[in-house]
């Protein structure tokens, strides 16, 4: 399938610039800028403790930027995170965060949360007010569950689905949040093949329903027929970014993702051992495949 | 129709032919239950009274139901029609408990009358035959086959008699009833729990009381093995107007089945320990919040209603109307919980529990010390507000007996009436919190937080919110409560001790019963007040055996008493209904597959 571009950031959803994170001595996020526009899927990849997730929680308020702004459609988005979720952001979790023990609705019904408004006295007055928006809810929910295809099992526990269906679920119970940009972290994390190409469908789906997407993922093949553009983290830092053919060609991603260790400061040492790995790389392979080197990627990561 | 299931399944610990079994078993138990007839001592020595012919009385009342139980279920597996509705779940292994909770039940009393008034001579020969007879029930049902298949033959006695007792998954209900008829069930399905329930009140304290308590700790399991509570329970959803009605109606005419207030100020006590137990529910069961303190607020709840009450030893020395005083009350509470709370909510987890544990004896320690030498004069110290004044509501006095439909109900009655209002209230509470957004974000929090929050749940808030409405409606039953004890004193409202409101025993209560549940914490609160207060012959041992029932209800029953139906899945994860249920008819198949072959 190939990804018709739609608008390549006409209007700007997402804008994080100079995002940077530090958990006392350790820099996990270095002076991150990066946009997302409207109808635009955007891939961050890079290898394990580039520092993507810690990206993805600056984004969200679950971590406080040390430096750094990040604004949602022209305003800054609030620290903190609720806030976040209500502004239009929504997110999906590495290792799935489901509420095991809630139905699939429920846990549907909760992702609307920030979309309806009726409180504890209402709960208890059950006004047809109350009533309305607890059917409008429910409707909402299950519009979303036919749309990821778990309409059926609206009354399992989240707990008891199969893998593929709870990373489904995640994804149904973020949009519930009517979400102007959706992140996905690793959304096909432990999946086989066609799991993956479902779930491919899936974020296409969702891109034409004209929500953005931003999504962290180590399945290259994914990842470059999905994304509009795609950048790439390395050690906390942006290294490219651009076109997955632009990313592809890139000589520096193909050497981290080989996986030449950083050891040592991170910083200006880390550009001149990326370049002693490039040559390094050129002489090792000349296709390398995209799975064996994330396999490299992931013994040699750096510091998470 | 028996000799089909037999092929298949294990057979029963006693080598009988099915039929058999199954007429010994029914001729037995219909014989123990005529036995109840006779006389089976000649001493009114022993408390109920056992000595008259043709009139079953005390725990020969116990046993004739359990005769009549063990019969109708027995006879129920031959086959009759209409009998069969009875038993959807399990043929045999009802049966079989059945008739063990009535041989318990009959022997136990037998055994106590021996030893109470010292040896076999004081058996008329109506109890050996009783004896005799429930043996041969229980033989019978030994005899039974077991209800479900089995790959492996069980190969010990007790592996077979385990088995025996297993339960079936419930078949689908074959022919459905007119809506009268099913509303006329649940309408005897309370009738009789209320009768149960007073029976167990009414009995006397002692060998009695524990001979009621072991038959009803055999023959709930039996109806549940049967499936008639799970039919019960779907009956009452498919009817929840008349359902409730019928609760309702069964609780509050409770005091019209008591003579005197001996028993009522128990079933007041119940009540009052119940609501709080449910207002701990909405914080422990549906939020998360783990509340150590959580007698205080049922105190700040009293001490508030007590101050205003009227009393000569009030500091205030005012006196508010009943309306007044229950908003004081509950609202007293309120600011108390957000108090402790806004600071406190911010907090993940066990720090909570350590914060609310202080809080508690905070509270206590205070009531101790505003006493007017070491504080101001505010609560009298440990001697604590006394001569709390009945309450009076338009002209009607609690503390003075009227006659209701011509049956006289005196102060505790009036108490006990209230209550049942209050708790209803409460009940209604919990519903609507728990089944709308609000409830939906607290049980959310309870299972990630993280993952709430990034729903965009303010989690801080939603905690507030629930450890406010907890101290509310404990604040609310707390007001009540300074009125039907007519004190309030510190010791009251302790974190543990033996009497039942601490917080200790409402946690217990709620854990016991299910949390997350409505009727968990009632059924949880009713057994921890009843118990104790029935069985005050065991005194020192009460609080090592309560510890052990814990204990043993963790171990084998972790869900609690009445689970919540996610609690159930999640702490039993075979034989759940989620999970598509191919594996039972698949394994069926290939038994049936290896058995052709061999």
């Amino acid at each position: 399938m190939t990804t018709p571009t739609l608008a390549t950031s006409t209007d700007t959803v997402l804008e994080a610039s100079g995002v940077t994170m530090r958990f006392g001595g350790l820099t996990a996020v270095r002076g991150v800028d990066l946009t997302v526009g409207t109808g635009e899927i955007v891939g961050l990849i890079g290898p394990n403790g580039a520092g993507k997730t810690t990206f993805f929680n600056c984004l969200t308020g679950l971590y406080v930027p040390t430096e750094g702004t990040v604004s949602y459609q022209g305003t800054r988005l609030s620290r903190k995170p609720h806030l976040v979720t209500q502004a239009g952001v929504a997110r999906t979790f590495q290792n799935i965060r489901l509420f095991a023990n809630m139905t699939v609705l429920e846990n549907v019904l909760v992702g609307r949360h920030t979309r309806t408004k009726e409180g504890l006295w209402s709960a208890l007055l059950r006004g047809p007010g109350f009533k309305k928006a607890e059917r409008t809810s429910e409707e909402r929910a299950m519009e979303l569950l036919e749309f990821t295809g778990l309409a059926a099992k609206r009354d399992h526990l989240a707990r008891n689905l199969p893998y593929g269906e709870q990373r489904k679920l995640e994804i149904a119970r973020a949009l519930a949040s009517e979400p102007g940009l959706l992140l996905l972290d690793e959304p096909t994390a432990g999946m086989n093949p066609q799991e993956t190409r479902a779930t491919e469908e899936l974020v296409f789906a969702i891109r034409d329903k004209g929500i953005a997407v931003l999504l962290i993922e180590h399945d290259m093949r994914f990842v470059f027929n999905l994304c509009d553009r795609v950048a790439v983290l390395v050690q906390g830092e942006k290294l490219v970014e651009g076109t997955s053919e632009v990313v592809q060609a890139d000589e520096r991603v193909i050497a981290a993702y080989l996986g030449e260790p950083f050891e040592g400061d991170p910083g200006e040492a880390e550009v001149s051992e990326v370049e002693a790995a490039e040559a390094h790389a050129a002489e090792a392979a000349a296709d390398p495949a995209p799975a064996d080197a994330e396999d490299s990627a992931s013994t040699e990561g750096g510091p998470q | 129709m028996t000799t089909d299931t037999t092929k298949n399944t294990a057979r029963g610990v006693l080598p009988l032919p099915g039929r058999t079994a199954r007429i010994t078993t029914a001729a037995g138990a219909l014989a123990t239950a005529v036995t109840t007839g006779l006389a089976w001592t000649w001493s009114n020595d022993f408390p109920g009274e056992l000595t008259y012919y043709g009139s079953p009385a005390g725990l020969q009342i116990v046993t004739l139901v359990g005769g009549i139980l063990t019969l109708l279920l027995a006879t129920a597996g031959l086959g009759l029609r209409g009998l069969q509705w009875l038993t959807p779940g399990g043929r045999n292994a009802s049966v079989l408990l059945a008739a063990l909770a009535t041989f318990a039940a009959t022997w136990f009393t037998l055994i106590a009358i021996a030893i109470q008034l010292g040896g076999l001579v004081n058996l008329e020969p109506g109890g050996f035959l009783a004896g005799l007879t429930s043996l041969v029930t229980l033989l019978g049902a030994l005899g039974l086959p077991a209800d479900h298949t089995t790959d492996q033959p069980p190969t010990g006695a007790w592996q077979r008699f385990t088995g025996a007792l297993a339960a079936t998954p419930v078949k689908r209900r074959t022919r459905e009833l007119p809506a009268w008829a099913e509303i006329l069930i649940i309408a005897g399905a309370f009738a009789a729990g209320l009768s149960a329930f007073t029976y167990g009140i009414d009995t006397d304290d002692g060998a009695p009381f524990v001979g009621y308590l072991l038959f009803m700790v055999l023959a709930i399991p039996a109806l549940n093995r049967a499936g008639l509570i799970k039919r019960l329970t779907e009956l009452t959803h498919k009817h929840r107007g008349p359902a409730l009605c019928a609760a309702f109606l069964a609780a509050a005419s409770f005091p019209f089945t008591q003579d005197t207030d001996q028993y009522t100020i128990i079933g007041a006590n119940i009540l009052i320990f119940a609501t709080v137990a449910l207002g701990l529910n909405v914080v422990v069961g549906l939020a998360g919040l783990l509340d150590l303190g959580y007698v205080a607020f049922l105190g700040v709840g009293a001490y508030a209603a007590a101050l205003v009450s009227g009393s000569a030893e009030s500091a205030l020395g005012i006196q508010f109307p009943f309306w007044a005083a229950l908003l004081t009350g509950a609202a007293a509470s309120l600011v108390f919980g957000v108090l402790i709370g806004a600071p406190t909510l911010r907090l993940r987890g066990d720090y909570l529990a350590i914060v609310t544990l202080g809080f508690g004896e905070i509270f206590r320690i205070a009531m101790l010390n505003l006493n007017g030498t070491t504080g101001p004069d505010v609560t009298n110290g440990a001697m604590g507000i006394p001569n709390i004044p009945n309450l009076e509501i338009f002209g009607f006095n609690f503390g003075e007996p009227h006659d209701i439909l011509g049956i006289p109900i005196a102060t505790y009655g009036n108490y006990y009436l209230l209550m049942i209002l209050v708790t209803a209230f409460v009940v209604l509470v919990f519903r609507r919190a728990a089944a709308s957004r609000i409830g939906r974000a607290w049980i959310a929090i309870r299972e990630d937080e993280t993952a709430a929050i990034a729903m965009g749940i303010n989690s801080f808030r939603l905690r507030l919110l629930a450890f406010a409405l907890g101290a509310a409606l404990a604040g609310l039953a707390g007001t009540v409560h300074a009125h039907v004890v007519t004190t309030a004193t510190p010791e009251q409202f302790q974190f543990a001790g033996p009497q039942p409101p601490n917080s200790a025993f409402l946690l217990a209560a709620v854990i016991l019963g299910g949390m997350g549940t409505l009727s968990g914490p009632l059924v949880g609160a009713a057994l921890l007040f009843l118990i104790p207060a029935k069985l005050d012959f065991l005194q020192d041992y009460q609080l090592l055996l309560f510890g052990i029932a814990l204990v043993l209800l963790m171990r084998f029953r972790p869900e609690g008493l009445i689970p919540d139906r996610r609690k159930q899945l999640e702490f039993h994860e075979t034989g759940q209904l989620d999970v598509p249920d191919q594996r039972l008819p698949d394994g069926d198949a290939s038994i049936g597959v290896t058995k052709a072959k061999a």
